[in-house]
């Protein structure tokens, strides 16, 4: 049902090539936190997982919110979480929106619905990107950023995912 | 008090729709405004109101101090993303039904070729879009193509939807547009296979599944229905207008419905409750769809077909011209251009006043219903209606 051509990479190097001669190692667009949004980035550093959670109804919410929307309480903390998931679903992306993909694509762009019931986003892994289904488990892995960046909380397909994958 | 048929769109005005421009935005909104107060018979002098395109980042002051308006008693700033134009009508309605204003401007449009291409992610600059690029961007999900393609594989993933049944959605646009000299792919013709074989851009969307990015503009005029009566062209009323913003508005990964379109539901019900109607009364349906999928999506939140049964009906042809429920007479962003949905809105108009081309002319066509979506999945309805 879907493709996975590699015929669209040779051109999207060609149309993208003078950019990549000025910048090589074109890197990631960096998250900017916000004071709301700090705690989730430090975390990450630590290789800590975490999203808020609201000290009145225990409700884990993300992204990052001022009240809680169930409870409207101010009160919340950082909560670290499993790092495990499934796919909620995904695209795999064989333009590159922005110059860091180009030497990157097909690559997977996932939504994971987290054990805790939150999503996130995330690209797999290349080796992921022609195994990748809706349902299937994945677990979280940190990845640093060159220059000092951000270290983004990423995710990866489990080794011995359980057999429920559901698509098809 | 209700707005229903209160107001009047009795002009509309448009750039031609190229792919690659000198102009600026400003300069392509400035010439549909002046095309559309020609169309209406009115002049800068009766203009008492100006609606700002918040997608263009446009700014009253500028056409207060380009066209020489003396006198504004009225301008507001619309934020509901692309579906901000209908939100932009309602307000319009609302300020002239109320005697804040009495003739209202409407310009949107789009350097979307030129200058702010989607497909190289430099679209994403609203302050909505905050959430977006701090959580989502860094991890590569940049281009909107992403992220309606994993509201799509949803799609599918719940209730079947294929690949050929997004294919007959571009399809039907780019047969409508070969009727169309406006269309910027009036005389390319596109089949099944010429969509299927179409390069992968981000699954389950082809280049074909993709809206065109295009420069243009238009702008629409709206007075109360009175007046309108004694204007150069008929007026086409304003039955109906409704919005919904829906949940979790920063990121379509975060609703709790990704694979369907709730709050165009909930907007129509507004609008079609305003104008005494149901769906099915109306004679053609024009959808704003940056992407085919959202066509399927939106049949689906109307009510024309129950959740997961959009891909067989437009597979079994009822979204065509002389189907039960003809969609995008003109083309759609898919095929005649993508300027904000101004073009779906002027189709309607046009339709109504039986100006279009006579091969794409809907038969009969008394009611209308115009489809924004915006942001992520905020919706917006307006109800348009032949004057007796």
């Amino acid at each position: 049902m879907r493709e996975h051509p590699g015929g669209e990479r040779g051109q999207l190097l060609r149309r993208c090539r003078p950019v990549l001669a000025t910048c090589v190692m074109m890197p990631r667009p960096a998250p900017e936190p916000t004071s709301l949004t700090r705690g989730f980035w430090e975390a990450a550093r630590r290789h800590e997982l975490v999203v808020q959670r609201c000290t009145a109804c225990r409700v884990y919410r993300h992204y990052p919110r001022v009240l809680c929307p169930d409870c409207h309480s101010a009160d919340w903390q950082w909560t670290p979480v499993s790092g495990r998931g499934t796919i909620f679903t995904f695209t795999v992306t064989h333009r590159a929106f922005h110059p860091a993909w180009v030497d990157r694509v097909p690559y997977v762009c996932a939504t994971i619905e987290l054990d805790e019931g939150v999503r996130m986003v995330s690209d797999l892994p290349a080796e992921d990107t022609a195994r990748a289904e809706i349902g299937m488990r994945v677990e979280v892995f940190f990845e640093e950023q060159p220059d000092d960046g951000a270290t983004l909380p990423r995710f990866r397909l489990c080794e011995n995912p359980p057999a429920y994958v559901v698509h098809e | 008090m209700t707005l229903t048929a209160q107001c009047a769109i009795v002009g509309v005005g448009q750039t031609v729709y190229t792919r690659g421009t000198d102009r600026s935005t400003l300069e392509l909104h400035l010439e549909a405004c002046r095309r559309a107060l020609d169309d209406a018979g009115l002049t800068v002098a009766d203009v008492d109101g100006v609606i700002p395109s918040s997608l263009a980042q446009g700014t009253v002051e500028d056409f207060i101090v380009n066209l020489g308006l003396r006198d504004l008693a009225f301008s507001t700033s619309v934020q509901l993303g692309g579906a901000s134009l209908i939100a932009s009508v309602q307000n319009a309605c609302m300020a002239i039904s109320t005697g804040v204003a009495s003739c209202v401007l409407i310009p949107a449009g789009r350097r979307g070729y030129s200058g702010e291409r989607v497909s190289t992610g430099k679209a994403v600059t609203a302050a909505s879009m905050a959430t977006v690029r701090e959580f989502e961007f860094p991890l590569g999900n940049i281009g909107a193509a992403q992220w309606f393609a994993q509201a799509a594989q949803r799609h599918m993933h719940e209730f079947g939807t294929t690949s050929e049944q997004l294919g007959h959605v571009a399809v039907n646009s780019r047969a409508n547009a070969n009727l169309n000299e406006r269309a910027l792919m009036y005389g390319k013709p596109m089949t099944l296979a010429d969509h299927q074989n179409s390069r992968m851009i981000t699954s389950p969307f082809r280049l074909f599944d993709c809206s065109l990015e295009s420069d243009g503009a238009g702008a629409l005029v709206i007075v109360s229905a009175e007046r309108g009566r004694d204007l150069r062209k008929p007026p086409v009323l304003i039955s109906g207008v409704g919005i919904s913003h829906s949940d979790s508005p920063t990121s379509i990964t975060q609703k709790p419905h990704v694979a369907g379109v709730p709050a165009i539901g909930v907007a129509a019900r507004r609008a079609l409750g305003m104008a005494g109607m149901h769906v099915t009364d109306a004679d053609c349906l024009i959808i704003h769809e940056g992407f085919t999928w959202y066509v399927i999506a939106a049949l689906e939140a109307l009510g024309v077909v129950g959740m997961g049964e959009g891909g067989p009906y437009v597979e079994e042809g009822h979204i065509r011209l002389d189907g039960r429920t003809p969609v995008n007479p003109h083309g759609g962003a898919l095929s005649e251009a993508h300027v904000s949905g101004m073009n779906h809105i002027i189709e309607g108009v046009r339709q109504l006043r039986d100006e279009v081309e006579p091969a794409r002319q809907v038969d009969g066509c008394e009611n209308i219903l115009v489809v924004n979506e915006g942001n992520f999945f905020d919706g917006a309805v307006l109800s348009l209606r032949r004057a007796s």
